[in-house]
């Protein structure tokens, strides 16, 4: 199982209590300080995201973040309950979705975390959309010295 | 932390000094000032983010709204900013092409197009 699991109601005030327990966790599994601030901000993304996901579809379910330390790497999964059509998709509906301002910001907030974090894979279904990202990790000796 | 907010004129224009963290929470109380701000009159702004701990993209957003409004009335509206992490932000969003991005209040407010 996921090293830490947070689950938190989709509301904008707990996006900043995942931010800090995503950094936390991370600099704990051996995240290069340097990178902690793009670790914040990049989960901040995914959470904002998720939440307005939520909000927009009405979905009281909780947003869920797993936060998994493993040998040589930390990732984060970010994922949303918001059912949407497979992405990418030219369905007759999807010319009316690119132009929705919520859709809009929720791009912006795409183009932040791929703009920060080399390993990121996006999915989404009917059932929900999963952020996850990827960063390397230093040995323990290195984040003691 | 939270958000803090001051605004002050100096000349012909308008100061905000921004404090603390610009997320989704706190991203609307920015967008309600720079709103009042422009409604009362104030089309040319200076955003000083020297105190800003956190930017993400909504309080971007914030910012581009912002632009739009004052852009309406022929304003300006200029950043102040020297922190390398909040900058990182607008380069990687190509925003720096976007906002005119100063090392201080002073240059920011001597500045004209």
């Amino acid at each position: 199982m996921a090293t830490v699991e947070l689950r938190f109601s989709a509301l904008p005030e707990h996006v900043r209590t995942a931010r800090l327990v995503a950094a936390a966790v991370a600099r704990r599994a051996g995240v290069d300080e340097a990178v902690l601030d793009e670790v914040r901000l990049a989960v901040g993304e995914a959470c904002s995201r998720a939440v307005g996901l939520h909000q927009s579809s009405g979905i009281t379910s909780p947003v869920k973040v797993a936060l998994i330390e493993e040998e040589k790497q930390f990732s984060i999964e970010v994922g949303d309950e918001a059912p949407r059509s497979v992405p990418g998709g030219r369905d007759a509906g999807s010319a009316a979705e690119e132009s929705d301002p919520e859709t809009e910001e929720d791009e912006m907030g795409l183009a932040v975390i791929s703009g920060l974090v080399d390993d990121v894979e996006v999915t989404a279904g009917e059932h929900g959309g999963l952020i996850r990202m990827t960063w390397p990790t230093t040995p323990p000796a290195t984040v003691l010295a | 932390m939270d958000l803090s907010l001051s605004t002050r004129t100096v000349g012909d224009r308008t100061v905000v000094e921004v404090g603390g963290e610009i997320d989704v929470y706190t991203a609307p109380k920015l967008r309600e000032q720079l709103v009042e701000l422009v409604n009362d009159g104030n089309f040319h702004l200076v955003v000083d983010m020297e105190g800003v701990d956190f930017l993400d993209s909504t309080g971007l957003g914030v910012l581009v709204g912002g632009l739009k409004r004052v852009r309406a009335h022929e304003g300006s509206l200029r950043l102040v900013c020297n922190q390398e992490r909040i900058l990182k932000i607008f380069r990687i969003t190509g925003l720096t092409k976007v906002f005119p991005i100063h090392t201080s209040v002073e240059e920011a407010v001597a500045a004209t197009d």
